[in-house]
């Protein structure tokens, strides 16, 4: 089998010390801004990339990667024990998972979490390993019209299926795509956008965006709210294990959660937050056993579930980058960044180019779920410590560390300046009500889409119909299409609503 | 006629003024042909289509219901401020400002800037706290960009480092 000859390869490359090690780091940092309230995996992986330059890239994507799954890990700890999601995608293991805390069952419900989290990064890695092959074969038919359309897909996907006011979002693709063309257009070599301002005529940083809007807005919006009192289960956290009863409820739960998960996951927008939602939303519909206890007052499938799901969604999330190149939520597009960073082109031809480096990242994500469930449930009481460390302390030292990654991409002060003004609208963007996410994505794609189109175009003579009259381009539009047509329903638009109020 | 959604207007008004900023912006340079497009093209298309969407958006705002009339609400302007001086002052610190003849002064004075202006953005200030925070940061900063990573930073203020 070529499946278990590349995973051999892999976990080749995956078990060298120093891959070890970056695995390990990569996880470590994960739990450690997922524990921790106030910053997400987009700034932490931000922040870091400068850092990568000096190492090589394999070492330096397992790392990042192992930030972005190990967040979901973390996550499920601080909503469990602080009543706070650590991450976004814990959102609704709040509801249950807080309950059981206070029913003096933290212990299972973060042991329902881990374990979970873990079999769905088994089987998300698995997806991964056994897909990756066959859709790099499709994406090689692709041409300039075909990637022109997938990115339309990948980008009606994301606003889809993410919460808010759809307009709004596509506006915000909109915005981002022009931002990305700022710079020098390589087919004429003209300055867009530039003011004479020679730094800008390279465009703009992505990780200036990334650390201004996702760092320093939320850093300010943060601290705009009162303190809320928290609730920490300093306690020691007893009794770890599962009775039987719970294994009993949980396995299906897990079972469910991790297939919504991974299906999720590979849909462009989608990733661990849709995935937790759609998850518990199914977990509910799901009759309750007898003497089992109702959604919302301690159920353990409303912490397996939502958790399975975000785990093996963040792993399957990067099918989509991986063979086709095109980065399905704000995490995957930093990672598009990061490849560049070290002269990869994402896309089909890296699987043939770096087997090792695709390979390899793939072992070390399995290695990485294990190092995980260690780190964080024998160590559990580490991170209890954590979050008994005040914010005063934290957010001057995540404006610190944004400022210092910011620096260190160019060694150029101007970038400072350019992080200043994108916090100033990054915070204008949480005031007005839109969502910054669907920005960065359609920064990273402005460039890859305006090349596209242009082939595309040059290709066809000028004529427009060449997107409908290729059939896998018509195809990828009608799904873009249907999926619009679906959500703009008025029952579904409806649902769609209720489901995202629901926290 | 009332705005019925605050938030939705001014981002739709928002969208429309940049949009058409950029569609503006890129007549300046060639357009071309849908078959040869020129580097104003693209930008050109989406600017046009971003003003449209922020249109859409501004008309829904005041044509649409909504229970609040989601105001926007007010400004945090002491974190806003706090952070955003304490970002600027650290780009100072450290690369200086040879437009002013301001001179470098180095990583660890800009960490200590930084921390000590991203902290009064906080509700709770104490000064002997943050005193040690900065000192911690510095160390910590040093040991891990400095020596383990080997970023490239002035440390030192350049009329001591030279």
């Amino acid at each position: 089998m070529e499946l278990f000859d590349n995973l051999a390869l892999g976990f080749g490359v995956a078990f060298t010390f120093q891959n070890l090690i970056y695995a390990f780091i990569g996880c470590l940092l994960g739990t450690l801004i997922g524990v921790l309230p106030g910053i997400g995996p987009v700034a932490t992986i931000a922040m870091l990339l400068p850092a990568t330059y000096a190492l090589p890239p394999v070492a330096a994507l397992i790392m990042l990667a192992g930030i972005y799954y190990g967040a979901q890990y973390g996550g499920s700890t601080t909503a469990i024990l602080v009543n706070l999601p650590g991450e976004s995608s814990s959102v609704v293991t709040v509801i249950d998972g807080y309950q059981m805390a206070r029913k003096g069952r933290a212990g299972p419900a973060l042991a329902a979490a881990g374990l979970g989290s873990f079999f769905a990064g088994c089987v998300g890695t698995l997806i991964l390993a056994a897909f990756a092959a066959p859709l790099t074969e499709v994406a090689f038919k692709f041409g300039p019209a075909e990637y022109f359309s997938l990115m339309i897909l990948g980008l009606i996907g994301a606003v889809v299926l993410a919460s808010g006011s759809l307009l709004k979002a596509v506006a915000m693709i909109v915005l981002g795509l022009l931002m990305g063309l700022v710079g020098t257009d390589v087919n004429s070599g003209v300055a867009r956008f530039s003011f004479d301002i020679p730094e800008l005529t390279d465009g703009i940083g992505f990780i200036v965006i990334a650390m201004g809007v996702f760092g320093y807005g939320e850093i300010i919006q943060n601290l705009s709210q009162p303190d809320e009192d928290r609730e920490v289960f300093t306690g020691k956290v007893q009794g770890l294990m599962p009775t039987k009863e719970d294994f009993k409820n949980m396995i299906p739960a897990v079972l469910r959660g991790t297939t919504i998960g991974s299906l999720l996951g590979i849909l462009p927008g989608g990733g661990a937050l849709l995935a937790a939602f759609a998850a518990y939303t199914i977990e509910k519909k799901t009759k309750l056993k007898k003497g089992e206890l109702p959604f919302g007052q301690g159920n353990i499938r409303g912490v397996a579930a939502p958790e399975s799901a975000n785990n093996a969604g963040s792993q399957t999330s990067f099918i989509p980058l991986l063979t086709l190149g095109i980065p399905p939520n704000a995490v995957m597009a930093l990672m598009v960044g990061a490849m560049t960073i070290h002269n990869i082109q994402p896309g089909p031809q890296v699987m043939t180019s770096n087997p090792e480096l695709f390979w390899g990242l793939i072992a070390s994500m399995w290695i990485g779920n294990l190092m995980l469930v260690i780190l964080n449930l024998p160590l559990i009481g580490m991170w209890i410590k954590l979050l008994t460390v005040p914010y005063r302390w934290l957010f001057p030292a995540i404006v610190l560390f944004c400022a210092i990654g910011v620096y260190s991409t160019n060694n150029n002060t101007f970038d400072i300046w350019m992080v200043a003004g994108f916090g100033v609208i990054g915070y204008m963007f949480i005031k007005l009500g839109v969502e910054p996410a669907p920005l960065l994505l359609g920064f990273i794609l402005g460039p890859m889409m305006e090349e596209n189109l242009r082939r595309a175009m040059l290709l066809s003579r000028g004529d427009w119909s060449v997107f409908v009259t290729r059939p896998l381009s018509a195809s990828l539009l009608a799904a873009a299409a249907v999926l619009l047509i679906i959500v703009l329903l008025p029952a579904v638009k409806n649902k769609r609503e209720e489901a995202f109020v629901e926290d | 006629m009332l705005i019925k959604s605050q938030k939705d207007f001014f981002s739709g008004l928002m969208f429309t003024v940049v949009g058409a900023s950029f569609a503006y912006g890129a007549t300046s340079y060639s357009v071309g042909s849908g078959g040869r497009m020129g580097p104003g093209y693209f930008p050109l298309l989406l600017g046009v289509i971003l003003a449209i969407l922020g249109a859409a958006v501004m008309f829904k705002a005041l044509v649409v219901e909504t229970p609040d009339g989601e105001k926007i609400g007010k400004w945090a302007w002491k974190p806003l401020v706090f952070i955003i001086s304490a970002n600027l002052l650290f780009g100072i610190l450290l690369g200086g400002l040879p437009s002013m003849g301001i001179p470098a002064m180095g990583l660890i004075a800009a960490i200590f800037g930084i921390t000590i202006v991203a902290s009064l953005a906080g509700d709770d200030f104490r000064l002997k706290e943050v005193l040690v925070l900065s000192v911690v940061l510095s160390i910590g900063s040093y040991l891990a960009f400095i020596v383990l990573l080997k970023l490239q930073f002035p440390v030192w203020p350049t009329f001591i480092a030279g």
